[in-house]
């Protein structure tokens, strides 16, 4: 890098075309916390998209035609499993960014490990719930309220399953690659997806399974 | 070295006790709902809106402690997304129950009592 950047230096021109190969570090940071809010706007759009699918949840969670109502199917013991397995992860996140801050690589490993284990045990939960709502007749085909049931939970689970997919590529960069400002950045805006999710599931489980078995 | 915790600092200043602070707080308001559900012995109108505090606080607690949200000037343009994305929250959830409540009062007179 110092060589080229020695070499470069003089050309004055040629620096202001190739910002990224003078000056790797202080590019990759400012473009690093440009990143982290483009990525935060795009967290803010899904929000809406997850705004969407809450209200048409609540206007439709009435109209079971007949079927199982949410008192009928849900299990909230079974959700207050799921909500601490993603409230532990959340935490677990966070002790992975404590550990990136200090420059602890084997520590951030260990923790988006341990994050990575703690979603992909909700995301189990999840599908092993979808499976017997379903086994029992209850699929997204049965009602509107079990439609809209699918669509809101199961895109959450979907938006999960994203983020461990994210983790393990985060985790095989980490152990590659190190700590580099791109990978920072990276788990900076994985971190803020994780806890984004995190946030929705207050309201899925609050709304749809807390006031929906009432 | 410095770059990877210039990035990090802009971003979030956690620290282990705000984390541990962050997380006793959501288990607690967590366990709340949850036992007012289960336990099932206060009234539905008491239980709805504790659990509608509960969520919102919780959700305060997971934007401060977990996201590091605050009103600095440099987290300036977060905030006013954030603030934006609420505003859009609010109409779309408060107006599609308000117009679909309208909606099912005047096709469905009967139903509605």
């Amino acid at each position: 890098m110092s060589a080229d950047a020695l070499a470069i230096e003089p050309n004055v021109g040629s620096r202001a075309l190739t910002p990224l190969q003078v000056r790797p570090e202080v590019e990759h940071s400012e473009a690093g916390s440009t990143t982290v809010l483009g990525f935060w706007i795009y967290l803010m759009s899904d929000c809406l998209l997850f705004a969407a699918l809450f209200a048409t949840n609540s206007v439709l969670a009435n109209e079971t035609a007949g079927g199982p109502t949410g008192r009928a199917l849900f299990s909230i013991p079974y959700v207050l499993a799921e909500t601490f397995c993603l409230l532990l992860s959340s935490f677990t996140y966070g002790m992975a960014m404590l550990a990136l801050n200090t420059g602890r690589r084997s520590g951030v490993l260990g923790w988006l490990a341990a994050t990575f284990l703690l979603g992909l045990c909700f995301i189990g939960m999840e599908i092993n719930e979808f499976h017997r709502m379903i086994g029992e007749g209850a699929g997204p085909d049965r009602s509107a309220f079990l439609s809209s049931f699918f669509t809101l939970v199961g895109t959450h689970g979907l938006h999960v399953t994203s983020g461990l997919i994210w983790m393990a590529v985060m985790m095989t960069q980490v152990a590659l690659r190190g700590l580099s400002a791109t990978n920072s950045t990276r788990l900076m805006c994985l971190s803020l997806f994780w806890h984004f999710l995190d946030i929705v599931w207050i309201g899925v489980f609050s709304v749809v399974y807390l006031m929906g078995s009432m | 070295m410095t770059t990877i915790q210039d990035a990090n600092n802009r971003a979030g200043h956690g620290s282990f006790g705000s984390y541990i602070t962050g997380l006793i707080l959501a288990l607690a308001l967590t366990a709340v709902p949850f036992w007012m559900v289960m336990g099932g012995s206060m009234s539905t109108r008491t239980t709805l809106v504790g659990i509608a505090a509960a969520a919102v606080v919780q959700i305060v607690v997971h934007l401060v402690f977990f996201l590091h949200m605050n009103g600095s000037s440099g987290q300036r343009w977060n905030l006013v997304a954030f603030l934006f994305a609420v505003l859009m929250v609010v109409i779309l959830v408060g107006g599609s129950f308000w117009i679909m409540n309208h909606l099912n009062h005047n096709m469905m007179p009967m139903m509605m009592g």
